[in-house]
């Protein structure tokens, strides 16, 4: 039984040693030297006397940046990534609550980090590859390793502003990327075109894939998702089939007309989630490419990556939202009512996770692990373990899971029950609005709408008005330029709700 | 070129858009910047800019987008 996801990347290199395993525009790095690099910084990291810690890899999105993740791993600690592009302040909160012993740099962050407060050891990339390979070390390693150990900690941005680090093992690791492998037919000609940041849980996708069956991950700079010609240039010229990107990296190109332009034609795979896709823009994707896969899926950083799927199959109005579907195999979705008990079918309940791809909880944080990773109250018998993900969803006609919205946003108002995310999916169904967020301010009572188009308040006022029951209708409606959106591409209803509370 | 220099002090008042020439090179202009300054031109000049013409070479200086709008304003 497999118990290391390494064991993916060493039967790998037997077998195409030769072949690219992750590039950019600019280099490529093949499977036979990702695995001589990963040992050398794994019995760098030994010698220097680290074992089962949190080892910061502080670098940019590259090639050699996957490498020491998994150099990391060799060396029995787990990596925790972090990037120039976060915000300083949260660097800040992270090394709080890590206390790392370590950091991993290249020659541009190593100059950046002499910038923080941090008194620990420094590594340099370059160095640590040069280091030479004591296998007998790394074997012992791996034999005191057990499946439920750390592979690394990736930080959510919680509800309260204060990062929470989620750890995860190989266990959870092999389960995901196994099931999500089944769902999305990732084979050995798949070649990925990463979107996403190395620092969340959204980029193991690509990575894990890869090793897995000795496919090709392209890592997209960050500043082609401006370019919607660019992007689909580099996607044709690489020959990338498979993406697995946020919604809105997808509407950028549909919404510039990019389409019309150049139809990005390797691409059979296209993964979505994250965010509710804009039918108007889905069905652009779907008119110019209609024999690709498109699959939404969903699920929390706390269950290690994505817990559902759905596979559009069928065709869907423009005030309909895409079903998150069903969980993956070995993986169970249960919705649990206000009062524990499960939620009859069409009602509305709070998504809750059971299976082996749980997490092992927040780093460094019992007390908000056991605010959600919680004992499952429809078995009193023995321990059992699920995730409360904090999201409402219902099952629809055809029995296909819909996420609803956030528990955090069901309100009250006027007598009712309200799903602020329901408000938000009718305001997207308008025509000229690109994007839409909904908010409830608790004190004055009041139903809060901020979006994104050329149409004016009045208008959106009237078209709610029509499609609508009165008591949902928001009360201020205001247009913004842009929609502020988290780092992992979510709208930033944090920033929203400050923006709203200082006026 | 006033009015847009205008509309970039908007999004970050602080840069010297006379000189500077590397707006999209040293990553002073972000993807939410780009979305906003497609739509601003557009209402400002009432122009539709093509999708061709968003590349970075076009908005990595205040010249640029200066040389990239007038151009637009000639074919139309």
């Amino acid at each position: 039984m497999q118990r290391n996801v390494l064991e993916y990347l060493e039967q790998t290199v037997r077998k195409v040693p030769k072949k690219i395993a992750y590039a950019d525009e600019k280099m490529g790095i093949t499977f036979e030297e990702v695995f001589h690099q990963s040992r050398a910084i794994g019995t760098y990291l030994q010698e220097q006397g680290h074992y089962r810690e949190p080892i910061v890899v502080f670098m940019g999105k590259h090639p050699r940046t996957i490498v020491t993740f998994y150099g990391v791993i060799y060396s029995g600690n787990y990596y925790v990534p972090i990037d120039d592009e976060m915000p300083r302040h949260r660097i800040e909160l992270i090394f709080q609550s890590l206390h790392p012993k370590a950091v991993i740099c290249d020659e541009e962050t190593g100059k950046l980090l002499e910038t923080f407060p941090y008194h620990g050891k420094v590594y340099f990339y370059e160095e640590m590859i040069t280091s030479p390979i004591n296998d007998k070390l790394l074997e012992r390693t791996r034999d005191r390793q057990i499946d439920t150990d750390p592979i690394y900690i990736v930080f959510t941005s919680g509800s309260t502003g204060i990062p929470k680090g989620v750890v995860a093992c190989h266990r959870s690791v092999i389960d995901y990327i196994e099931n999500l492998s089944e769902v999305l037919q990732f084979n050995e000609n798949t070649i990925f075109g990463s979107q996403t940041p190395l620092y969340v849980d959204a980029c193991l996708k690509e990575l894990y894939p890869t090793l897995k069956f000795g496919a090709t991950t392209y890592l997209i700079p960050k500043t082609y998702f401006m370019f919607p010609l660019k992007l689909v240039e580099f996607l044709n010229e690489y020959k990338i089939n498979t993406i697995c990107w946020v919604v809105s990296a997808l509407t950028m190109i549909s919404a510039f007309g990019a389409l019309e332009k150049e139809v990005p034609r390797y691409l059979h795979t296209i993964a979505f989630g994250s965010e509710v896709f804009p039918i108007k823009q889905f069905n652009r994707w779907k008119k110019h490419l209609p024999n690709t896969r498109f699959v939404n899926l969903y699920g929390p950083t706390e269950a290690t990556g994505m817990s559902c799927y759905y596979e559009v199959n069928r065709e869907f109005a423009l005030d309909e939202v895409i079903p998150i579907g069903r969980p993956f195999n070995n993986t169970e979705i249960i919705l649990l009512d206000e009062n524990n008990q499960e939620a009859k079918f069409g009602e509305v309940g709070e998504i809750c996770i059971r299976g082996t791809s749980l997490t092992l909880g927040y780093y460094n944080n019992f007390e908000k692990t056991e605010e959600v990773f919680v004992q499952n109250p429809l078995n009193k018998a023995y321990p059992e373990l699920i995730y409360r993900t904090g999201d409402l969803g219902k099952y629809n006609e055809q029995g296909e899971l819909i996420f609803v919205s956030r528990k955090d946003n069901q309100i009250k108002h006027m007598g009712h029950r309200i799903e602020l995310g329901e408000i938000e999916i009718v305001a997207n169904g308008m025509e000229k609005i690109k994007s839409a967020c909904s908010l409830f301010d608790h004190d004055k009572k009041k139903i809060i709408l901020y979006y994104v188009g050329e149409v004016t308040p009045a208008q959106v006022a009237t078209y709610l008005k029509e499609k609508l029951p009165r008591y949902m209708v928001p009360n201020v409606i205001e247009a913004l330029e842009t929609m502020p959106l988290t780092a992992n591409g979510k709208i930033d209803r944090v920033l929203l709700k400050n923006k709203y509370n200082q006026k | 070129m006033e009015k847009i220099v205008e509309i970039l002090k908007g999004l970050h008042p602080e840069v010297d858009y006379d000189t500077c020439e590397t707006l999209i090179d040293d990553k002073i202009i972000d993807s939410f910047d780009i979305v906003t300054l497609v739509s601003d031109l557009s209402d400002e000049f009432d122009i539709t800019i093509p999708v061709e013409e968003i590349k970075p070479e076009n908005f990595n200086s205040a010249k640029a987008i200066y040389a990239m709008v007038e151009r637009i304003l000639d074919e139309e």
